[in-house]
């Protein structure tokens, strides 16, 4: 990576992006933020489905059944849930990193990478929005789509727009979370477990 | 049989089942958008709960069931798409994690309890370790959930082509024996299955094979070749001979033969793996409870899969997620490395042997306990090894292969090979399989033989399935060959009687080897007098390698591996029919049904049929 030093190193990144991710989960003022004005954490692996659901509760296209009701408010709850139990998100994020060494935070990030990873690819479909490699130039035409291209630096002028592809950016052209039956708790993220 | 021909007139579907040790799976052939060999296949998602109250789709079905506890999960927990909010049984992925943590009252590997020839496989004996207030279920009871969550699955999906209207094929090892077959298709009658045919999983994944080339496999495969098929799937490792033919300027593959049923599959080797690392952490001091231990198989397949797919790799970490909610303090860290993998596994189960090798048999101890059968010999190679050089002479009787048969080889010379099961996914086992038999064959001076290459490792057996059942109806390839085994009737000869031996017995061929579908044989000459009303059992064997004998033959020696005893078949003529007491004379008739599994029918000279049932009991081994 060649990032300058006065940025934040990669673990400050991972918990910055933890905490934008709850934020956004909890407070909507927040989440609308990010929304209008991108302040989203959109560079770290874990926390890159955050924007994606969380802010537009999208509908599931799956099909429905009498019992099973679609999945709308509940949607970043399931997620939640789904990360904690493929990638024990939570718990790594409650957990208070200062006391540990990166190794022993290294071995528990990996249970946290290959979790999220795959809750990432078997409920969404994620692509680049931009098919371009990043650092490429390109020419944004008139009408371009604003909603899915973000102008930085020198915007002035009118369109076409030339500029460098700084990110890619990410869509998720597919969600397909899990349909939940008619009376399930969904606030329940995760059982407290006990062994008798 | 007139329930076929209804299906086949009105089936949109032809629909394959894998029903696997571990997994299960459904795909699906559109009949009426297929033509000739481009087949317009896909694989069903099915929808199963993947925790309480949660259901996903998924493209496999776990083959585990859970027996909750009634105070475990809410009633509204456990509804699928299609119960209407009422609670179905716990199958798939749900059951699986669950039992995880609650062995149990989990119910796996359901399909080796139903060819378990040393159980009663009507009687609810599984989980075999649960306690006495579990709800246990038998091992046709299980098998005939996993089945009836696929068609629900299906309906769901397809209301419009309801499932028994469909031509269904559900798979079974080859080297399942008459008995389990039927059971197989029992589970899927009590299923609510219409009609459906089993096809062995070697054959299945040929087909696939065949059916993904979209017709270049005949410049693949020519005339006179001899392709082995090895599936090592999750829990059972599987062999089968396909021999190709040339019949009127057509390819036409003949199987000719099957091994025996061997326990012993990819978990076995997540598990040794598991139980290596264990060890280790042990010498450090660290005791692993019975959740981590099942945590860290999980996590040595992951690290297994990757040391065996990228050569250079030389260690993978492996961690052990804290039960706790502290994950960072509570997780154990360690590593696997290549030399254990290869130790382990490579050279473990895949040994570089001989072809003279033979599979270890340890005698069992006198009181062995209620368990699976695994295999006792891991090495598959020789497993293997044993298998060809009993099939020597399998092609002997061939037409266009008799010429081919040289005496000198201690083994059958396959030419091609085609591997299956998610075990092959790694390149450095599929090489050494190849590695091995080549040398084999370069002992004795014949050419390597070839990969096979374009096999679809996890979804092959249910894809073939599919596509047998198009096959079936005249769109593609067939795979010829009949029944792999010739089966006998143990009859006492009459010998005067010398104390502390068992008398005698000969062995009368009931089914001759290679019976086609559909066909039914007479016993010649022989009548046996039944009593109405008073069950007949008779000592029942079947054997792989005698494919020369007559139905009638009688033999009065074989060699010790020749013959395999099965269950006992077991004779009774009803009271509806007779009085009490009344004898009648019946001639024996063997009958391979179109759903490919053997009857035998007792049949009076009036014309009137008894099926001959054979015994799922334990048999009593003496």
């Amino acid at each position: 990576m060649s990032q300058p030093t006065d940025l934040p190193s990669f673990w400050s990144r991972l918990s910055l992006a933890f905490g934008a991710f709850f934020k956004t989960l909890g407070d909507a003022e927040f989440a609308a933020r990010v929304r209008d004005d991108q302040i989203g954490p959109i560079a770290a692996p874990v926390a890159a489905p955050a924007p994606a659901p969380a802010p537009t509760p999208a509908p599931t296209p799956a099909p429905t059944a009498a019992p099973l009701r679609v999945a709308t408010p509940d949607a970043a709850l399931q997620l939640l849930s789904l990360l904690q139990r493929e990638a024990r998100l939570i718990d790594f994020a409650n957990e208070n990193i200062t006391v540990y060494s990166d190794a022993d935070i290294g071995a528990a990030a990996r249970v946290v990478h290959e979790g999220c990873a795959r809750v990432l690819r078997e409920h969404f479909t994620i692509e680049p929005v931009r098919a371009e490699l990043e650092g490429a130039r390109l020419t944004l035409p008139e009408g371009f789509d604003a909603a899915s291209v973000r102008l930085t630096g020198n915007v002035v002028g009118k369109a076409p727009f030339t500029g460098t592809l700084s990110h890619r950016g990410w869509r998720a052209s597919k969600v397909s979370l899990p349909q939940l039956a008619d009376k399930h708790d969904a606030s329940i993220i995760a059982p407290a477990e006990v062994e008798l | 049989m007139s329930a076929n021909f209804e299906t086949a007139n009105t089936a949109r579907y032809a629909i394959g089942i894998d029903l696997g040790t571990t997994h299960s799976a459904l795909s699906y052939v559109d009949l009426q958008a297929s033509d000739g060999e481009k087949a317009d296949q896909g694989v069903l998602p099915i929808p199963q709960l993947s925790g309480p109250g949660t259901v996903e789709a998924l493209p496999l079905l776990p083959s585990f069931m859970y027996l909750p506890h009634p105070d475990e999960l809410a009633q509204g927990e456990l509804a699928l798409p299609w119960t209407d909010g009422q609670a179905a049984p716990v199958v798939g992925e749900m059951a699986r994690s669950r039992g995880a943590g609650t062995p149990i009252r989990l119910v796996s590997s359901a399909k080796s309890w139903l060819s378990h020839p040393g159980v009663d496989r009507r009687a609810a004996i599984l989980p075999s370790d649960a306690p006495e207030e579990v709800d246990r279920v038998s091992p046709l009871a299980a098998s005939t959930r996993y089945l009836e969550h696929i068609r629900n699955a299906w309906n769901a999906a397809h209301p419009e082509a309801p499932f028994d209207q469909q031509a269904v094929t559900v798979t079974i090892p080859a080297s399942f024996d008459p008995v389990a077959r039927e059971l197989t298709a029992e589970a899927a009658r009590d299923a609510g299955y219409h009609a459906p045919t089993l096809l062995e999983e070697p054959q299945a994944a040929l087909y696939s094979w065949i059916q993904g080339s979209e017709g270049r496999w005949r410049k693949q495969v020519k005339a006179g070749d001899i392709v082995l098929v090895v599936d090592v799937g999750g829990g059972t490792s599987d062999f089968s001979l396909i021999a190709i033919l040339e019949r009127e300027g057509n390819l036409e593959p003949h199987r000719v033969a099957v091994g025996d049923h061997i326990l012993l599959g990819g978990d076995n080797m997540d598990l040794a793996l598991a139980h290596l690392v264990a060890r280790k952490l042990q010498a450090n001091g660290t005791q692993l409870d019975a959740w981590q231990m099942r945590a860290l198989t999980y996590a040595c397949r992951g690290a297994k899969e990757h040391l065996l797919a990228d050569a250079n790799a030389t260690t993978w970490p492996i961690v052990v997620p804290s039960r706790g909610s502290k994950l960072i303090g509570g997780s154990i860290r360690t590593e696997l490395t290549r030399d254990e993998v290869t130790a382990f596994i490579t050279d473990g189960f895949f040994p570089r042997v001989e072809a003279s090798a033979r599979p270890a048999v340890r005698t069992r101890a006198g009181l062995t306990q209620l368990g699976l059968p695994y295999a006792q010999d891991a090495a598959v190679t020789r497993h293997l090894a044993a298998f060809l050089a009993r099939q020597a002479g399998a092609t002997a009787e061939l037409e266009g292969f008799s010429g081919n048969v040289n005496p000198e080889h201690s083994f059958l010379h396959p030419t091609a090979v085609l591997f299956n099961g998610g075990v092959f996914k790694s390149d450095i086992l599929a090489r050494r399989v190849m590695d091995t038999i080549n040398d084999w064959l370069y002992m004795e001076g014949s050419e390597p033989a070839r990969m096979l290459e374009g096999a679809d490792l996890d979804l092959a057996v249910a894809r073939g399935a599919a596509y047998y059942g198009y096959a079936r109806r005249g769109g593609g390839v067939r795979i010829r060959g009949g029944t792999a085994r010739s089966y006998y009737v143990g009859v006492e000869s009459s010998m005067p009687a010398i104390p502390g031996m068992e008398p005698p017995i000969t062995a009368l061929c009931v089914a001759p080897f290679g019976m086609e579908e559909g066909s039914e044989l007479e016993l010649p000459g022989q009548e046996f007098g039944l009593v109405v009303g008073e069950p007949v059992h008779f000592r029942f064997f079947g054997s792989t390698v005698r494919r020369q004998d007559r139905i009638g033959e009688v033999l009065e020696f074989w060699g010790p591996d020749e013959l395999q005893e099965l269950n006992e078949i077991q004779a009774e003529l009803p009271f509806d029919a007779r009085t009490p007491g009344d004898v009648v004379q019946v001639k024996l008739h063997a009958l391979a049904t179109e759903a490919g599994t053997l009857e035998l029918i007792a049949v009076s000279r009036e014309g009137q049929r008894w099926k001959v049932e054979f015994d799922v009991r334990a048999t009593e081994q003496q």
